[in-house]
Order: C-alpha cells, then structure tokens, then sequence
C-alpha cells in the first residue's frame, strides 16, 4: 500500500483512480487510429506517466475501439485527469483541439465502473462481443509484468476481468452468435453438436464464407472442401485456411460427403437444386446437412428447403437470427450491470476499509498533536508539576484520546452500510481538516 | 417417517426442478451442479421412502399402483442422472425433474396398499423381474422426454423462431444420441426382466402364460424398440422421423403399465 495510499505519515489514504480516453462512440475512426498504443508504446506511456509524477500506477489499454489510460494519480496530484489529457494529446501528438469532445475522462467510482462495462462487453461497439475480455487481460499483465501497476490497480483490474467472466458466465450478453458468419456456424452446432469429426464443404469464396470457414476451423471441423467455378480461387482459399480444393465439375460427386454445407456463389442463382441436394443426403444415408446459402441472389432453390433433415437457412434468415440475438442480449444488460454494481461495491468496501483504518491512524495523529501542544502550553503555567505528575496526565490524556476513537474505529470499520461508512470517512476529514493539514 | 420422506423428496425434486429451469435461461456452472446434487438428494431419499415400505410389505413396493409408480419415479430419476453424468448435458433436467415433481405429486392422490404382497411375489427373482422392468419402462419414459425435446428442438430449427432455450437445449444429435442411450439401457432391463419372470413363473407353475396380455404387449414393446433402434439409423427414418416413433413407442408403454395392469392382465395385476 505504498503509492496510492499515503507516503509515510502524510495524512489519511484517499484511493483515487482516474480515467482518460476514447472510443468507438466519441471518436471517429481517423481519430483513433490516430490514437492507438502500441504494446511497447503503452510500456513507455506508463512509464512516463509515473516518472512525471501524473500518476503512480499505470495501465494502458488500447483496441481498435478504444484507446484509454487507467491510473491512480499521487496524493498530491488534484490536476491528475487535466495532465493525463494533456500527456495523451501530446504522446500521440494530436493537437488538444482536435481531441475536444472526443476524449472522455473519470474517476473514482465511475472510472471504476467504466472499466467493469468495459470488461462486460457492454461498452464495445458489438454489445458482449467476448474479444475486449482477452485485450483486457493483455493489456493488465504486459502492465504487471513490468511493474507499472501496484495494489489499486491490481484489484480493480482482478475484479473487471471477474466481472467479464460472470457477465459472460451467468447471462446471455456475450452467449448468442451476432454475425451472420457465427451465427450459421452456431446454428450447425445446434444440429451436430461438437463440429469436431464433422466436414464441411464451401461452394464458392465469398468474403463471408471466409468468416464461416475461419469459425469452423476454430471449432475443429475435422475436413474442409473448397469448390469455386474458378478453382485457382478454391485452391488458395483451401491452402489459406488448410482444406482441400475440388472442381467445380465435381461438384455433384462431393456434395453427399459434408454435414455442412456453405454456399457463396455471387450473381449467379440457385446452383444447388432441389434433386442435387435430395440426392446429396441419400448418399448420406439420410444423415442430416446444414445448408447456409450466403448468396445474393440466393444460391439453393428455394423448394429444397422442404427436404427431409436438410435445414437450410439463407442470408435473411441468419440476418434475422443475429436480430434476434442483439435484443436477446439488450434484454439481458440489466442483469449485467447488476454483477457490474455488485463488484463495484466490494471495490468500494476494500476502498473503504482502506481508508477506514489510514483515518483512524490520522485522527490519533491530530489528537496527539494537540494534546501535546495543549499540555505543553498549559503545564508551562502551572509551576509546581512534578515529573510523576506529568506522566500522569500524558497517560490519562492519552486513554482518552483512545477512548474518543475507540467508536468511531468501530463504526468506520465494521458499521453497516457502505455509504454511511464513506459519507463518515468524508465527514472526518472535513471535520478534522485532515486533508488541508496534510497539503 | 416414510411419509415425511417421501414429502422430502418431493421437495428436493421441486428444488432441483428450479435449479435445472433457472440454467435453461441463465447457465451457471455452480447453478447446474446444485440442481444435480439436489436430484441425488432427492433420489436418496427416495430410495429410503422405499426402504421402508418395502420392510412393510416385504419385498420390493411393486405391489400397488402406489407402489410401482413410486418405484418407477425412482428409476426414472436413477437413470437420467446416470445419462446426464455419462453425456454431460443438464439442459433436459427441468423437463426430467418436472414430470417427477408432477408423477410424485400425483402419488399423492393415490391410496397407499398396506397388505403384504402374497408369497409367490416374494423373493429374490420375483423382485429383480419387476424392478427390472419397471426400470424399463422408466429408460423408455425418459428417450419419450428427450424425444419430444428432439422434435420441438428440429420444429424452431426449422422455424427459425430461436428463443432463449433454444440455445441451451442439447444439439440435435446429442439429443438423439441420448435417447438411443436410454432405450438401450430399457431394452436391456426388459430382456432381463423378461428373461427372470419367464424363470420365476417356470418354477412356480411349470409352464408360460404367452397368451396373457400383459406378455403380449410387452413383447410388443420389445419389438417396436427394437424397431426404433433400427429404423432411426435408416435413411427414411433417421431425426425427426424417429423421435416420433420413439414417443409413440412410449404410449404402448403406458398403456401397458396402466391399462393393461389395471384391467387386462391376469398375472401381472396389482394386488
């Protein structure tokens, strides 16, 4: 507790942590490429950060949605936000005009909170998307790792990525699949299972079935077949993403062999028909196939999709299914936010502990200070105090002070209620004038 | 105290049944074994409601339709759990847990047989025959479940119209896979029980009653589960086709449990 909190006997902790940045909502995608750190940038950053004094813990975290800076600025910093705005206009070398209105900043419990939304998914531009939790967790250890955070930020950080998990975990925010390419992989899931062992065929190498095979490969889909009326097109889509490519005039012999099928072919129509794929699943044995029909104009006769264990969804039925999905996880972010306030007041709790037990130290400091001073003054007009006597009142005088605290320590430390506890901790020092004494 | 323990039970099923619907809507891995644990409890004390009946009516409570309903919720709780262990899949719990909240519920209603079963349906043999049977039909009840599941699961696939459950609900081949699981662990009580009441009656009387209903129709059920097995790896049947017939299959079952037990059977009637 060394930095945030209070340098040797230098007044009560006061754990503060401030917050600059932009993101995908106050900043235009020129400005934030603008904006970006780089890992080894966001190394220096922290480093400068501190060796300035701006801030004493440091974490950089930049995605291509946000560029912020979280930090917990020195006792004696009350401009901290105001030199980590100027610190990141000049390190990215953005002239400070060109930033106004663009960079947010926070601190205390907001920044606090901003950073467990963040970890939630639900300050990203696609609502829960799971992504931002890993960035997250690079961001804080490439932080750790070189030292540049100490015990504020470690807890905050611990508890944001908690948060994302539970978030993630215990409601629907991050679950259902929010693009079309996801959301024909998850679909497949929901007929097979595991996708490990299955096989699928891509006909046609459209920028979508790209996604579609980037998201089987991911899942383990054990054989891929790449058919395109080009087939140099299909060889370097198969050798990209690790499958095999087939003429297009074979394509009536391979169409029995996937579980999932992916059609992508542009401008042309239907190239699967109805009898095409009737016979394709009795080659199968009556297996069933999962049809995606990415084409615009649609690839599959419309007729097929009556047949017998083939589901086929196209491009609008997948579009209306991530629909679905995005209010499906709208639906769910009071819940999120829920966990959100939860862990925000367990920080507040430690933070308030924290400070807690540093006001009580403080308070005896002030009182010991005083009594000193009265009893100087006062003995000095009393002649006839004899040594024993002295002692005495030092004695005396100090139980009471320890009688005066011993309820307040109690109420400041074990009282109920978070917010009587912080609004007692702030009553004190304006009270006692603890802070003014130590500035 | 066998009321109290059956009261218990109940209680511990409506409590699992909770847990299992709150983690259709919501997953929680903590949630999810809660819901388990409570099902164990409740099947454990179960088992012991059962105990001690059946240390009142000397042998396994299969004696009245009380008693056999009982039993059969017993197994029926046994052997999902024993398939949710093996798949790895709680999300057909709520359904499981549900119809047992609703079988036991309606135990209540039902008058419960004092009288002890009479000698020839005392030992050993006799009671693996029957439990071993209504241990069947509680595999077939819960491959009903899961098929019904499977062609409400295939219906939104087809619909498109995908809510929450859909996506907590066991993939179509999973679900498929499980119900092949517990007909299979069905077949195979049945041919057993079959097999030591063919024994059973052998030393009894010297010879077989074919000609009883109660034989009949469970040859039946043998022979349209058998017919599943094998028509739901066939290219006309397989999916949606064959969740159907094993659903259907299921309603013979009842039939025979109830109905024939009730008002056909000469031998197999409750006492």
């Amino acid at each position: 507790m060394k930095s945030q909190t209070k340098s040797a006997g230098q007044g009560a902790v006061r754990i503060h942590v401030a917050l600059i940045g932009c993101n995908h909502r106050t900043a235009p995608v020129e400005l934030r490429e603008r904006a970006v750190f780089t890992p080894e940038q966001a190394l220096c950053a922290a480093d400068e950060l501190r060796e300035r004094g701006i801030l004493e813990e440091a974490v950089v975290l930049s995605t291509c949605n946000r560029s912020e800076l979280y930090g917990v600025p020195g006792e004696a910093n009350p401009s901290a936000a105001e030199e980590m705005e100027d610190f990141f206009t000049s390190f990215h070398k953005i002239p400070r005009a060109e930033m106004h209105g663009s960079l947010y900043r926070s601190i205390g419990a907001d920044a606090v909170r901003h950073l467990f939304r963040v970890a939630a998914g639900l300050d990203s531009m696609m609502l829960g998307e799971a992504e931002i939790l890993g960035q997250l967790r690079g961001a804080y250890s490439q932080a750790l790792d070189h030292g540049s955070t100490g015990p504020v930020l470690n807890r905050i950080f611990q508890g944001a990525l908690e948060v994302g998990k539970r978030v993630r975990a215990e409601t629907e925010v991050g679950s259902r699949p929010m693009s079309v390419a996801l959301a024909g992989v998850k679909l497949a899931e929901r007929v097979f299972g595991n996708l490990k062992g299955h096989s699928a065929l891509i006909v046609g190498a459209g920028a979508v079935a790209e996604q579609v095979i980037e998201h089987l490969r991911n899942r383990g889909i054990g054989s891929l077949r790449v058919v395109n009326r080009s087939y140099e097109h299909a060889a370097v889509l198969a050798r990209k993403m690790g499958g095999e490519a087939v003429k297009w005039e074979s394509l009536e012999e391979v169409l029995g062999m996937p579980d999932i099928l992916v059609a992508s072919v542009g401008g042309t129509g239907a190239v699967l028909t109805r009898r095409m794929l009737d016979r394709a699943i009795a080659a199968r044995h009556g297996r069933p196939v999962f049809v995606v029909d990415l084409g615009v104009p649609r690839n599959v006769a419309d007729d097929a999709a009556g047949l017998y264990n083939l589901y086929l969804y196209n491009i609008d039925d997948l579009g209306e299914v991530v629909e679905q999905n995005k209010k499906a996880r709208e639906s769910e972010i009071p819940r999120a936010e829920a966990l959100i306030a939860e862990h925000l007041a367990k920080f507040e709790t430690w933070r308030a502990a924290l400070e807690a037990a540093s006001i009580v130290d403080d308070l005896r400091e002030h009182f010991h200070k005083h009594r000193e001073l009265v009893i100087r003054e006062k003995l000095s007009e009393i002649k006839d105090v004899s040594p024993e006597e002295r002692v005495r009142i030092a004695h005396i005088t100090e139980e009471l002070i320890e009688r005066v605290l011993e309820n307040p320590t109690q109420k400041l430390q074990h009282g109920r209620g978070l917010r009587g506890r912080l609004a007692g901790i702030e009553a004190l020092r304006h009270l006692f004038g603890l802070d003014e004494e130590k500035d | 105290m066998a009321h109290h323990l059956g009261a218990l039970s109940l209680a511990l099923y409506g409590a699992s049944f909770l847990c299992y619907a709150r983690i259709l809507y919501s997953p929680h891995l903590w949630l999810g074994r809660l819901a388990s644990g409570l099902l164990a409890g409740g099947i454990l004390l179960q088992y012991f409601d059962l105990l001690e009946r059946s240390r009142w009516v000397h042998t396994v409570p299969y004696n009245d339709l009380y008693g056999s309903m009982s039993l059969f919720a017993w197994l029926l709780g046994i052997t999902y759990l024993g398939l949710e262990i093996f798949h790895r899949q709680r999300s057909v719990g709520a359904f499981l847990t549900l119809l047992l909240v609703i079988w036991i519920a309606l135990l209540g209603l039902l008058p419960r047989g004092d009288r002890p079963a009479p000698p020839p349906a005392r030992g050993a043999l006799f009671a693996f025959h029957v439990t071993l049977n209504t241990w069947a039909y509680a595999a077939f009840a819960l491959s009903f479940v899961l098929s019904l599941i499977y062609l409400a699961q295939d219906r939104l696939l087809r619909s498109r119209r995908l809510g929450s459950p859909f996506w907590r609900f066991p993939a179509l081949d999973v679900l498929d896979r499980m119900a092949r699981s517990s007909v299979y662990v069905g077949l195979g009580a049945l041919i057993l029980g079959v097999a030591l009441g063919l024994i059973w009656e052998h030393r009894l009387s010297g010879g077989y009653s074919w000609g009883d209903p109660k034989v009949i129709i469970t040859l039946a059920i043998l022979v349209a589960y058998i017919a599943y097995l094998r028509l739901s790896r066939s290219a006309t049947w397989r999916g949606a086709r064959a969740a159907l017939l094993c659903a259907l299959n299921f309603v013979v079952v009842l039939f025979s449990y109830t109905i024939v037990n009730l008002y056909f059977t000469k031998f197999h009637r409750y006492f």
